[in-house]
């Protein structure tokens, strides 16, 4: 399932394709979903049950880039939607647009470049990407002003228990949400498959208003830095180390009865746990923290090396532990009620 | 009323963000006295100064679309009073290089003229010479003394350049505030042509407070309306040497309808058919972020909007001398009431992305 | 008034963590109102009623601090900022913990001072390994500035004044209104440091029709310090703008006709940079008319803020005023 969806092309805005995979997977399985105006799928089990409406949330929207001219050669202009590291985009193969017409992000040779040149990253104005036409005309036929392109790579196991892939921020935490929809709890459970969360967590933000809960918990795939070169200090995540508990980012102050109550479920469970070491980067926590007034929201996160790049990577029982904390976790609502 | 004169009028009337009572006026009297009373069903101001113009529509259960305009424009704001010169900073985005040497009116007690002056270059160092004048270091000269000028003056007054509207050739005009008064005349040729044409929908054009401080009167208006659609019309840059082709626009050649993550699919599909119907010539602009339009908080307004937006193109934004041409102007208008014609209550079901 | 300033600037509770305030603040208060409640996020809500028109006063209680992020295998602790934190304002200084336990910030090795980042800092709270560290402090806790309260007479030098200094200029001024002619929702919000949160949730929860905040505002009295027209002593300060609101003119006018008609020493403001709760409330739902009284603070976000008593005291008469006044917008 996780390599289905990491291969699904879902750039912010463009989200249909996984947003119909999931529709397929919860058909049967749910009381009922809709989609709303900016593309939410929205799900509720159990929707008549007493007891706290709980809210789960991953989106399905991932980085990549938007066509937004042709020039005279044919080559197209791009600009970054969401936060991607223009460094990485030299030399990446990209599809375009709802019928996949593949393209080459370009660069100067080697062999033409000043020394200088070499050290510097090529800026974005300066990128294109290469789909073979001939002229604008043939360019035309095939792609449109504001088509969006997103990073081709097949994803799949590797290492001991490591699986790459395109676009696991945030697929990892809709596989999640989808491993969560086939149990049962005894109150209601909203589960948001939000749109357009890269480009500053529209689809939470609306989501949160309409659904309304007592509580929501998000799930992410969050930024690992355990990579050589890499200080201690400054790594928010270590991958294989298990859920990352987050107790504060750029937009939300975690209730600490909240980061609690997932500490002592995970001791209880077994199962470990890490905290998310670090306060950058906004999440949709944030958004829904913000809503009406004020909703309890806290974030759970599968730790990604590479996030934002073409491939990210993460392990195979961070995910697997994930699901499990969650499940606990939702399980100690049924025992001991809300933390807050 | 045709539309260059009430151009005219908005234009050269005073609306900096949070204080847009002037150009305020003049729409309020246009809808209340003027041509526009026919035009309109409602009309009211909701806390924060919004203007909301309501035309009903003939539907059973009419869709809602709100068309949205700014009228606030970027300016100064006293910020002191010393020796008799006012100390001042801007209020929006304003380009510092263009203000000095600027002749400029205070909203004081009564209407000031003022110079806005800095060191002269003489006594400046090399160095000195060699940057753009800071803003702080720029001062107002009302040619008053200080008691005097403290009894006309306030802190917080608000302050604006003086810039008549002119016609150039070609149906070219160039004032201040085009950005984006001419969207509002844009929003007044819409309801002139519904006024005749019979439509399902109903139409709330929010003339919007506060869009240059971070798009706040479109904030609490779209909360307010709760819209099934909304479509922002703003201006966008024009052609001009320097600009790369795919973000400027020609001016003549109409509206630029935007696409990009908060458009919604559909309703720019729909803005483009009913371009195709009405014979309005049209570009095509491909936007990352709305950010710094209505559009941006409308598709986030209660439990979501399906957003859109057409830009006017305009060159020299944010200068007092801001250009565009008249003929994109009406098209804009015409491209909205033909908007409004299309859309019934089966369009707004299918903007669910089922 | 010294003594309630004293008292609510020794408390550590930075945005999140607000239990501790919110405890001694709902003591000051729960004889002078007719209902004390306390929404999800943790804002104190105390309702006083009088009218027809709903007024939200908005005093935040939490201030800046340093969370923790990581604790090394010699036992010192690496933070990371909650709200507008300087590492220039940090280097040299304590802090606390809210369970007690205090620490002074180190730099690494730099060369050159205007490179210290908030990243080259860590507090060390002379632990010699991480086991010892972890007994005092875990990871996501919160300190605060450390700094004694100061009596200069008429002035006073505390930390977190910002804004405590509001706090308990709206504590004093629900005493003193005793004939309240509006319903009053007195709020002490949360995280109003990390971008006014609980403002904005709390003013969705009121519905108010007129929002007031109170808090602090810089000067432009001091030697060679950023052009501005407030100054310590000179009373009250009128909010006309800052990066999160223009006051709407009818509130302007409001507070401006109050603070003459009682004789209040008040001054207009004009403030080039930060925010204030009253720009969250001003864009809740359909909208809020909203303004500020300030009261004039130098060396914001210091350890040692300074604020004058005389303005202390025209706030809270202008607040009373308000309060006292049948509001009709």
């Amino acid at each position: 399932m996780l390599k289905e969806l990491s291969e699904l092309n879902a750039v912010s805005s463009r989200e249909e394709a996984v947003r119909e995979y999931i529709r397929n997977r919860i058909k049967g399985k749910v009381d009922k979903f809709e989609t709303d105006n900016l593309g939410n799928l929205l799900a509720v089990t159990g929707e008549n049950k007493k007891g706290p409406k709980v809210m789960l949330s991953a989106h399905m929207d991932e980085v990549g880039l938007m066509v937004v001219g042709i020039d005279n050669s044919g080559l197209l202009k791009i600009k970054p939607m969401g936060g991607i590291d223009e460094r990485v985009l030299l030399s990446k193969r990209v599809v375009i647009g709802p019928n996949k017409i593949p393209g080459v992000i370009g660069a100067k040779p080697i062999h033409l470049q000043e020394r200088e040149e070499r050290e510097k990253p090529v800026k974005i104005p300066s990128l294109f990407v290469d789909i073979g036409a001939k002229d604008k005309n043939d360019a035309e036929k095939d792609v449109n002003i504001g088509d969006l392109a997103a990073f081709d790579i097949k994803a799949g196991e590797f290492g001991d228990r490591m699986f790459k892939g395109k676009a696991l921020d945030d697929r990892v935490g809709c596989a999640i949400l989808l491993n969560l929809i086939e149990n049962t709890y005894d109150f209601p459970v909203y589960y948001a498959f939000t749109v357009q969360e890269e480009v500053g967590l529209r689809g939470a933000t609306v989501a949160a208003f309409r659904i309304n809960p007592d509580l929501a918990l998000g799930f992410e795939g969050t930024s690992a830095g355990d990579v050589p070169a890499s200080k201690k200090h400054k790594q928010s995540t270590r991958i294989g180390k298990g859920p990352a508990i987050s107790f504060m980012d750029r937009s939300v102050i975690v209730n600490q009865a909240l980061v609690e109550r997932l500490i002592e479920v995970a001791r209880e469970s077994g199962i470990a746990y890490q905290f998310r070491e670090s306060i950058t980067g906004g999440t949709e926590a944030g958004a829904i923290n913000q809503s009406r007034a004020g909703i309890t929201a806290g974030i759970l996160s599968v730790p990604c090396r590479y996030i934002h790049s073409p491939v990210s990577v993460l392990n195979l029982d961070d995910y697997e532990n994930t699901i499990k904390l969650a499940d606990a976790f939702l399980k100690s609502i049924e025992r001991k009620g809300l933390p807050v | 009323m045709k539309s260059t004169s009430l151009l005219t009028k908005l234009t050269e009337a005073t609306g900096v963000s949070g204080r847009e009572d002037g150009a305020a006026s003049i729409i309020l009297d246009f809808f209340t006295h003027g041509e526009g009373r026919e035009w309109v069903s409602d009309l009211r101001r909701d806390k924060l100064g919004n203007i909301i113009l309501y035309k009903k529509g003939l539907g059973e259960t009419p869709a809602k679309i709100m068309f949205a305009a700014h009228m606030d424009e970027i300016g100064l704001i006293v910020t002191d009073i010393e020796e008799g010169f006012l100390r001042f900073s801007s209020i929006g985005g304003i380009d510092q290089r263009v203000l000095v040497g600027q002749e400029v009116i205070v909203h004081g007690k009564k209407d000031l003229l003022g110079i806005i002056g800095a060191k002269p270059p003489h006594i400046q160092t090399p160095d000195e010479r060699g940057k753009s004048i800071k803003i702080q270091d720029m001062t107002i000269d009302l040619g008053l003394s200080q008691e005097k000028a403290e009894s006309l003056v306030k802190i917080g007054d608000s302050i604006t350049i003086k810039r008549k509207f002119c016609q150039l050739k070609n149906s070219l005009c160039s004032g201040k505030a085009m950005d984006d008064r001419a969207g509002v005349v844009a929003l007044v040729e819409c309801l002139k042509r519904l006024k005749d044409l019979r439509h399902q929908a109903d139409v709330y054009c929010v003339v919007t407070v506060q869009e240059e401080l971070g798009v706040r009167g479109a904030f609490v208006s779209s909360y307010g309306v709760n819209p099934d659609i909304g479509v922002a019309i703003d201006v966008t840059h024009g052609e001009m040497p320097g600009l790369p082709d795919y973000e400027a626009f020609k001016l003549g050649e109409g509206p630029v309808i935007v696409t990009g993550p908060q458009m919604h699919p559909k309703v720019f599909e729909k803005l483009k058919e009913a371009a195709k119907c009405g014979n309005v010539k049209y570009q095509i602009e491909a936007e990352v972020t709305p950010r710094g339009t209505d559009a941006y908080a409308i598709q986030v307004a209660q439990a979501g909007v399906a957003s859109g937006l057409v830009s006017i193109p305009l060159r020299y934004m944010h200068t007092s001398v801001e250009t565009l041409s008249l003929e994109d102007l009406r098209e804009t208008g015409r491209l909205l009431a033909e908007f409004v014609m299309e859309i019934n209550s089966e369009f707004v079901g299918g903007l669910k992305y089922c | 008034m010294k003594e309630l300033i004293r008292k609510l600037t020794t408390i550590s509770s930075p945005s999140g963590r607000e239990e501790q305030i919110r405890n001694i603040i709902r003591e000051e208060i729960k004889n002078y109102c007719d209902e004390v409640k306390e929404d999800t996020l943790g804002n104190l809500i105390a309702i006083k009623r009088g009218g027809e028109t709903k007024i939200q006063f908005a005093a935040h209680m939490d201030e800046i601090g340093m969370i923790v992020t990581d604790i090394d295998e010699k036992g010192f602790l690496r933070f990371g900022n909650v709200g507008g934190v300087s590492p220039h304002r940090l280097f040299g200084q304590r802090a606390r913990f809210q369970k007690g336990t205090i620490g002074v910030f180190g730099a690494e090795k730099i060369d050159n001072i205007k490179d210290l980042t908030l990243d080259k800092l860590y507090l060390d709270i002379g632990a010699s390994s991480e086991k010892e560290a972890k007994e005092k402090v875990s990871i996501g806790d919160i300190a605060t500035y450390y700094h004694e309260f100061s009596d200069l007479g008429d002035r006073v030098i505390a930390k977190s004044l910002d804004n405590r200094i509001g706090c308990a200029v709206l504590i004093e001024a629900m005493k003193r209104a005793t004939n309240p002619q509006n319903d009053l929702f007195c709020t002490f919000t949360v995280q109003e440091e990390v971008g006014l949160r609980g403002a904005r949730t709390s003013a969705f929860g009121i519905e108010p029709d007129l929002g007031i905040a109170i808090d602090v505002t810089s000067t432009g009295d001091t030697p060679e310090c950023e052009r501005m027209a407030v100054k310590l002593g000179q009373g009250a300060a009128i909010k006309i703008k800052d990066r999160s609101l223009i006051t709407h003119p009818q509130v302007r006018d409001l507070l401006t006709t109050l603070s003459e008609k009682n004789s209040i020493p008040h001054q207009f403001e004009v403030l080039p940079f930060g925010g204030t709760d009253s720009g969250a409330i001003h864009l809740t739902r359909a909208g809020v008319p909203a303004g500020v009284i300030s009261i004039p603070c130098r060396y914001v976000h210091s350890p040692s803020e300074m604020i004058d008593l005389k303005d202390v005291e025209a706030a809270v008469r202008l607040a009373v005023a308000v309060m006292e006044n049948k509001v009709e917008l």
